[in-house]
């Protein structure tokens, strides 16, 4: 699942490196709120699932262990 | 605070548009933003086309223009007003109050009660509640209500996180007393602990507008503004109204005895389709019972949104039938309120434009 949200972040923000371990993709400004909004649409597109509006807050995104864990909490498998 | 009303009616809702029709194409030019990325946001935000008022043209003209032809059609006269309201976010006048300047301009009697009320978003929803209100009394009978808002020249050209969505409009709603029973619940909650989060900071009192306020900043997901532009805080914004707003449609549901299914239509206030697409989702509504098309086609005037979703999406048909609506705001204030209540049969259901 990893691997799948890599490569949406790098299409939305390809001028990152999104494999870091350990960097905070909000506080090093890696993704604004834009950004955010977009991957959430992403997200919902690829993996077949709804995000709920009142999990989309800048904290759920900030590692890919976060996202990953919004994702099987939305849904996907 | 919860309240309850019986024996009041919306008898019928006229929406005045400007002409002026402005796409997002012809301003994502000037978003400091790529645009394969604006194009992303006019998708995901379902943002469109949007009108905008003639320079010069005031919330009141709109208003006024919209009276006229409330009067020339028949559609109410004159002296069967009780009650003038005005709600809005943009007066002609700090002082005197636009409601009496509009009561002067038709010469309605003197006893009509003018009001004006600084409200946004949840301005359909607070001027209902303030008109039913007034309705409690003897001596009236009949209340126009008026949500107007031009606040496209207090937008900056280079805020593409609200300049898209903007939009001018007016809508007058007449309000009166009726010997149907039925309930008619309402919902109001504020925060002014966030008040900062939509607001024109210059321009009033505590910060009059001068040359310094006019000067234009960057900010960090670079858009450019000045103090005497709206800002809105979106990311705030929208985590509030997620977090405030499905309990609120909730409780007042359990209150009215129903359940989300016995709602025939949920007219909402609309920022942009993300946020409403989430509001439905969390409240259990199917897309198709609450309209996302007003952002799209003519903007966010605050709230005259609701009236003109109604007014779009029903049209005539609301002459004929009747329907379960819950409507509801949130925004500018903190404030956001809803309402359930039986809407149909109306006298007059339309848009005009001006």
């Amino acid at each position: 699942m990893k691997e799948q949200i890599v490569t949406i972040l790098t299409e939305l923000r390809p001028e990152f490196d999104f494999t870091h371990d350990g960097v905070d993709f909000i506080e090093e400004g890696m993704l604004d709120s834009f950004d955010i909004v977009s991957l959430v649409d992403e997200l919902e597109s690829h993996f077949g699932i709804k995000i709920q509006g009142i999990d989309v807050i800048p904290e759920n995104f900030s590692t890919l262990d976060k996202i990953e864990t919004l994702l099987k909490k939305s849904g996907a498998a | 605070m919860n309240l309850k009303f019986k024996n009041k009616r919306i008898a019928g809702i006229l929406t005045i548009l400007p002409k002026r029709v402005v796409t997002f194409e012809e301003e994502m030019g000037n978003y400091n933003f790529p645009e394969k990325k604006s194009l992303r946001l006019k998708k995901i935000m379902g943002y469109n086309t949007h009108r905008v008022a003639a320079e010069g043209q005031c919330s009141s003209d709109f208003c006024i223009q919209g009276l006229q032809y409330i009067f020339d059609n028949g559609l109410l006269l004159k002296n069967e007003i009780d009650a003038l309201l005005f709600v809005s976010q943009s007066p002609d006048y700090f002082m005197p109050p636009t409601s009496n300047l509009i009561q002067g301009h038709f010469g309605l009697k003197h006893d009509t009660i003018c009001m004006d009320i600084n409200q946004g978003c949840a301005g359909f929803e607070l001027g209902l509640m303030q008109a039913f209100m007034l309705l409690e009394q003897e001596s009236v009978n009949k209340v126009v209500l008026m949500n107007a808002d031009v606040l496209s020249p207090k937008v900056s050209i280079h805020d593409r996180n609200s300049k898209p969505l903007i939009g001018d409009a007016a809508a007058i709603t007449i309000v009166e007393k009726t010997d149907d029973p039925e309930d008619i619940h309402v919902a109001v909650k504020m925060d002014g602990t966030g008040a900062k989060a939509l607001i024109i900071p210059a321009g009033g009192f505590r910060m009059p507008c001068s040359e310094e306020t006019a000067i234009e900043h960057e900010d960090e997901a670079g858009n450019f503004r000045s103090l005497n532009n709206l800002v809105m805080q979106g990311d705030d914004v929208f985590n509030f109204v997620q977090r405030e707003v499905p309990p609120m449609i909730h409780e007042l549901l359990e209150r009215a005895g129903m359940t989300a299914d016995d709602i025939d239509w949920y007219m909402f206030h609309q920022p942009n389709k993300f946020m409403l697409n989430k509001l439905a989702d969390a409240i259990g509504v199917p897309y198709g019972k609450m309209p996302s098309n007003i952002v799209e086609n003519f903007g966010n005037a605050s709230g005259v949104t609701v009236p003109t979703c109604i007014s779009y999406n029903l049209g005539e048909k609301l002459e004929q039938e009747s329907y379960q609506m819950c409507l509801a705001g949130f925004g500018v204030g903190l404030t956001w309120a809803s309402i359930i209540m039986k809407v149909g049969n109306l006298s007059f259901n339309r848009i005009i434009e001006y």
